[in-house]
């Protein structure tokens, strides 16, 4: 096929694309319909434009580049003028300190209003909700009994008045009951990975190790959650809990250090 | 008609001159001088593609229970952000498409970017007098970074949810300043109401408009400058030669364009992307398994992956160890990169013009040195997916992550080295005796002769 039919028929199949997408959008064909007529469509238009440009005489055009650095007077001339200009200007020496700490104040004050964005941290990073007392909820709220669990299974809990709060979410973890006699063998983490605060949310009961999914960061149950792989730099911090006398799960206190990632004022 | 309107303007604005000068503008015919195209066409398609959806999308954190036609996620408590942007894809017609080809042109962007600096760092098109448009081209890479990973954030799914918490932690990580910063970005201690709100102000209109005004910068300085080219017949350091751009070059630039909407438009069709239904609204509490970013973000990912679990305390302060691999070492590498022209410069003493530009072989150590920065980026990205790979080849994690970080240390010297002795080898196969480069050239009789090249 010569070019010219080559292009007439690209463009044929580039019309019919473009009616065949007007037509699948206007059936509700989806996304598939639409996307191939649409695609049929460019590509035919691209394909002749291709084609066509190959049709074109060949021409070989040579630009000069003279553009830059501009002429040797010139250059010397206008730098020179340049400086003098500025000199003029700038030639009050306590005129000038004054310029510099006006224009310097005069910036500072156009990013004051930036404050208006956000609180100041305060002590807002250094505690949850959790407070001396609080019984443990799951994430519908309902509370957790000492017999509610099985051995080597963990839950996502909460303070019973804060579900859902995202710097107060804890692991609650049931292990054999040897390992930590005063609570049943329950234990309870800080969810938030120290290292980036994605949720440690996978427990291998094999090795008693919180693990996270983020970037693979393993903490030691058995070992108040110490850092044993991955680039976690601190441990996660350990909720202290008790067995009520009525049965129930619950906190007796916060956690004892920020939980999460470390940042600057954590000390 | 096209004559008439060109003298009407003549008339009044003088522009005979000037238009047809631009008109003749000689543009290289190499391909590779093509490429920085592909983005340009592919911002076109964001900025359309992208004023649909912010149409329909609503940043609102407010929560809702979800009453849409995807029945599996019925009665969730979704935000308006995620709501809406179930909406587009399910609802809203053509919005489906237009989301996929959105997010899958944003991938060929960012992707097209790196292509593009390539080309220009292997050929050293960076050198003086275009010092200047690396600069800018550096700086519009970053913006599209954050252009893509803003966007990344809006749907409010889980995935973003989890960058994110992430970012939050990264700014957190800065000495002095991360603590306010992390305040002030996002009005308060992760997650807030305001973030989503404040990340849709940045992605469609700040970030936007910063990149519309440095690929004008980028253009603009282009246009002044002119092409830099390879070597050939009748091209020296003080000229440029190729085909005008009417109609030549145009022909050929509609038809980048058109391809790119092509290949954008069948990808988004026919490939899903970010199924935000599968992965469901963002819980703080909840995870996925594996999670992967974006392919631009591996890197960071990676490098968090692979960083020392190392806290610097300092006077009862804390630096703590995302900062290493997610700050200091992109800041690190990014300043490398945007000063490379003058690094380059003083390593090699050259102060001269570059019209002309090298073929990669010939400039071992900068190739070299390039490759190297590959294969550091390449083994951070592919560390970033170290936990699928773990699953695939049966190794424990710790393993993988081990090697990756090895393999960041030691892969680039290699690269370096093997690049390097690969760039002589090429050479010297050009110069060897029994390789004969010759020049024909069409004679009278309409046969050829040959002529030995030194
Ligand atoms: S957030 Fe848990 S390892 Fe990075």
């Amino acid at each position: 096929m010569n070019a010219q039919n080559q292009i007439l028929v690209a463009l044929a199949v580039a019309s019919a694309g473009s009616l065949g997408f007007i037509a699948a959008y206007a059936l509700r064909a989806g996304s598939h319909y639409e996307g191939l007529a649409f695609a049929v469509s460019a590509a035919a238009l691209s394909y002749a434009a291709a084609v066509w440009a190959r049709l074109l005489p060949v021409e070989r055009v040579t630009d000069p580049i003279e553009s830059y650095p501009s002429p040797r007077e010139e250059r010397q001339q206008s730098s020179l003028e340049l400086e003098t200009d500025l000199a003029a200007v700038t030639r009050y020496k306590v005129l000038r300190r004054w310029l510099s700490v006006a224009i310097s104040l005069f910036a500072v004050s156009v990013v004051v209003p930036l404050r208006s964005l956000g609180p100041a941290p305060g002590r807002a990073l250094f505690g949850t909700k959790w407070r001396r007392g609080d019984r443990i909820a799951r994430e519908d709220g309902s509370l957790i009994r000492v017999n509610d669990m099985n051995v080597d299974s963990t839950l996502t809990v909460f303070p019973e008045h804060a579900v859902g709060d995202a710097q107060s979410q804890a692991v609650l973890i049931r292990l054999p009951v040897e390992l930590t006699p005063q609570t049943g063998g329950y234990i309870a983490y800080s969810r938030l990975c120290t290292h980036a605060g994605c949720p440690v949310a996978l427990y291998r009961a094999s090795v008693k190790q919180l693990f996270c999914p983020c970037h693979q960061s393993a903490f030691d149950v058995t070992n108040d959650g110490a850092v044993v792989a991955g680039p976690a730099d601190h441990a996660l911090p350990r909720l202290p809990i008790a067995i009520g006398e009525d049965g129930f799960v619950h906190a007796t206190g916060d956690f004892p250090e920020p939980v999460g990632p470390g940042f600057w004022e954590r000390g | 008609m096209i004559r008439r309107l060109f003298l009407w303007l003549d008339d009044r604005l003088g522009t005979a001159h000037a238009v047809r000068t631009a008109l003749h503008k000689a543009f290289p015919d190499h391909w590779s001088f093509m490429l920085g195209e592909i983005n340009l066409y592919a911002f076109v398609v964001l900025v359309a593609t992208g004023t649909f959806l912010a149409l329909f999308f609503d940043p609102n954190a407010a929560q809702s229970p979800y009453d849409g036609p995807y029945r599996m996620l019925a009665g969730a408590h979704v935000s308006h952000a995620f709501a809406s942007t179930m909406a587009l894809s399910f609802e809203v017609r053509g919005g489906l498409l237009i989301r996929q080809v959105h997010h899958w042109t944003a991938l060929v962007f960012v992707c097209g970017i790196i292509v593009h600096m390539g080309r220009v760092f292997f050929t050293g098109a960076f050198r003086k007098p275009r010092e200047l448009n690396w600069v800018v081209g550096v700086t519009l890479c970053v913006v599209g970074l954050l252009a893509g990973f803003t966007g990344y954030s809006l749907p409010d799914d889980l995935l973003s949810g989890i960058g994110l918490r992430i970012a939050d932690s990264v700014a957190l990580s800065v000495p002095l300043i991360g603590t306010w910063a992390s305040f002030l970005l996002l009005g308060g201690p992760f997650p807030t109401t305001q973030m989503l709100p404040r990340l849709f102000v940045l992605h469609v209109y700040l970030v936007p408009l910063t990149i519309a005004a440095l690929i004008a910068l980028h253009l603009a300085i282009l246009w002044r400058q002119k092409h830099s080219q390879f070597p050939g017949p009748g091209r020296t350091e003080r000229n440029v030669a190729g085909s005008p751009m009417v109609p030549q070059y145009a022909a050929k630039s509609l038809a980048l364009f058109v391809a790119v909407v092509a290949v954008v438009v069948a990808l988004g069709a026919f490939v899903q992307i970010n199924p935000i239904w599968l992965w469901g609204p963002y819980e703080p509490w909840r995870a996925l398994v594996p999670a992967q970013p974006d392919w631009y973000v591996g890197w960071l990912d990676g490098a968090l992956r692979l960083g020392p679990p190392l806290a610097l305390h300092l006077f009862g302060h804390t630096v703590p160890s995302p900062f290493w691999p997610a700050v200091l070492m992109p800041l690190f590498l990014f300043g490398v990169i945007l000063l490379w022209p003058w690094i380059e410069g003083w390593i090699t003493a050259d102060q001269a013009y570059h019209q002309l530009l090298d073929r990669p072989r010939d400039v071992p150590a900068r190739t070299a040195f390039g490759v190297a920065v590959l294969t550091f980026a390449g083994g951070l990205t592919l560390a970033g997916s170290g936990d699928v790979q773990a699953r695939y080849l049966h190794q424990s994690i710790v393993v993988i992550t081990h090697f990756y970080q090895v393999f960041c240390l030691v892969g680039p010297l290699v690269a370096f080295v093997v690049t390097y002795a690969f760039a002589g080898e090429l050479r010297r196969l050009e110069r060897h005796p029994q390789v004969q480069r010759v020049e024909l050239h069409r004679n009278v009789e309409g046969g050829y002769d040959e002529d030995a090249i030194a």
